[in-house]
């Protein structure tokens, strides 16, 4: 197979059969917590979109160029907590400098993404999978826009069912889970694909 | 001794880390103004959006940006804006207070019942039925959902009708969004005299429906001297710009839909 396929089947991968929310069952958190409405939804997905990608660049380094070297590869997680922390932080200011509009869109959510694990677990995913550079770019990149996908999809099927009749109880929170779960099972189903 | 490189190494990158938020601290810093913050600790703050803009901090970031009042914030009246003013070095207008007031008194004793109503309390709803409870279409309907959005305690309902405790009213116009009917309106808290109706039908339909409904008799027209009151559509205004709060349309009016000001109060 040719690299271009590859990397083709390693987007997809990453978006649909090894989606982190559905497959990995990583950033459920802000999943079930920022599901309510479609345009916030798309915010947070667009900030964890973005976070991941450029936590997936730095932690890759970090890993390679300091923690082997100095043969302490076990504090990985560590490490790895502090820098995206750090990283959200200059993310933050970045953009509250250099585009108000950006900044005013991602809003809280930019914030609260320092703790997604769905961050970190892309960051130790490249490392326990052993991508090179590009693909753990790549990994993140994909993997974002695919936890944006299912948060976006969550949130139009949670606006429904707002105005639909559910029994009592399982109004609100039970129902929520239940739709997570067979959009889960939906997203199974893309599992020959790659 | 094992623990102390790796230590080390966390502690340094953490430095390091620390160091660059600094730096990028300073290279990305974007002014905020300070009065901001003065002028939002000015506020009132009760996030009653009665200046208009959807919360506090947004008043507060409209006014030192100039687009808005230095008086705008209307739950904290005089005092806000004279502090708020000072923050912008400018003199504050005085306000003109405002108040909610219900343009009715049609209470169980005055006004004519349609029917019996049941159903959820909830003036909204009885609107909708049959043209509402009472039989005068343009009347309080009394089940009380202004005083439910009253953020302020300052809406009660006797005999069917709702009262407005205009010491506590801030004038933010909840109510009057939420009044299904419209029959609460924003006034200034010194224009004590107004007519308590706004029957626009005529005077037999009006009379007929209420004992207290504004008949468009002008009556207090006549009786104005400052001609302050015109009778239009049915019923009285009177323009609180040229009303001296002298009481005299109050003493002919046959209907008692214009309270003297004493009264009032």
């Amino acid at each position: 197979m040719s690299n271009v396929t590859n990397i083709l089947l390693f987007m997809v991968s990453c978006v649909l059969t090894h989606n982190f929310i559905f497959s990995r069952f990583l950033g459920c958190c802000p999943f079930l917590g920022v599901s309510k409405k479609v345009n916030t939804a798309a915010s947070m997905g667009l900030a964890v979109t973005l976070v991941m990608t450029m936590a997936s660049l730095i932690t890759w380094c970090i890993y390679h160029f300091i923690l082997i070297p100095l043969d302490v590869m076990y504090l990985q997680t560590c490490t790895f907590i502090l820098v995206i922390a750090a990283l959200v932080q200059v993310i933050e200011m970045f953009l509250k400098k250099t585009s108000p509009g950006l900044y005013k869109a991602l809003g809280i959510y930019l914030p609260l993404i320092t703790t997604n694990c769905a961050v970190l677990g892309v960051a130790v995913l490249n490392i326990t999978e052993e991508l090179n550079l590009g693909y753990a770019i790549l990994n993140g990149l994909f993997g974002g826009l695919g936890f944006m996908l299912a948060i976006v999809l969550m949130a139009g099927v949670r606006e429904r069912l707002e105005t639909s009749k559910i029994p009592e109880p399982l109004k609100g929170f039970p129902l929520s889970l239940i739709s997570a779960s067979l959009m889960a099972v939906a997203f199974m189903g893309f599992g020959g694909l790659a | 001794m094992d623990i102390f490189i790796p230590a080390l190494i966390v502690a340094v990158i953490g430095l390091v880390l620390g160091a660059l938020l600094g730096m990028a601290s300073k290279k990305f810093y974007v002014k905020v103004d300070e009065r901001v913050e003065q002028v939002r600790a000015y506020c009132a703050g009760a996030g009653c959006g009665a200046c208009g803009y959807a919360s506090c901090d947004a008043f507060a970031e409209a006014v030192v940006k100039g687009e808005a009042p230095v008086n705008g914030c209307r739950p904290g009246g005089n005092e806000a804006a004279k502090a708020i003013a000072e923050v912008m070095g400018v003199n504050a207008e005085k306000t003109n207070p405002i108040v909610a007031r219900v343009i009715c008194q049609g209470s169980n004793a005055t006004a004519k019942e349609r029917y019996n109503y049941n159903g959820i309390p909830s003036c909204r709803v009885a609107a909708g039925i049959a043209g509402g409870p009472k039989q005068c279409r343009f009347s309080c309907i009394g089940l009380g959902d202004c005083m439910a959005k009253c953020a302020f305690g300052a809406i009660h309902m006797e005999n069917n009708l709702c009262v407005i405790d205009e010491d506590k009213c801030t004038g933010c116009g909840a109510c009057v969004e939420e009044c299904p009917r419209n029959v609460i309106r924003l006034l200034p808290k010194e224009q004590s005299v107004y007519v308590h109706c706004r029957n626009t039908d005529k005077a037999r339909m009006a009379r007929d429906v209420c004992m207290t409904a504004c008949i468009a008799c002008a009556r207090c027209k006549k009786a104005c001297q400052y001609d302050a009151i015109t009778v239009e559509n049915g019923v009285a205004t009177i323009d609180p710009e040229k009303c001296t709060r002298c009481g005299e349309c109050a003493k002919v009016c046959p209907c008692k839909c214009i309270v003297p000001p004493e009264v009032v109060a």
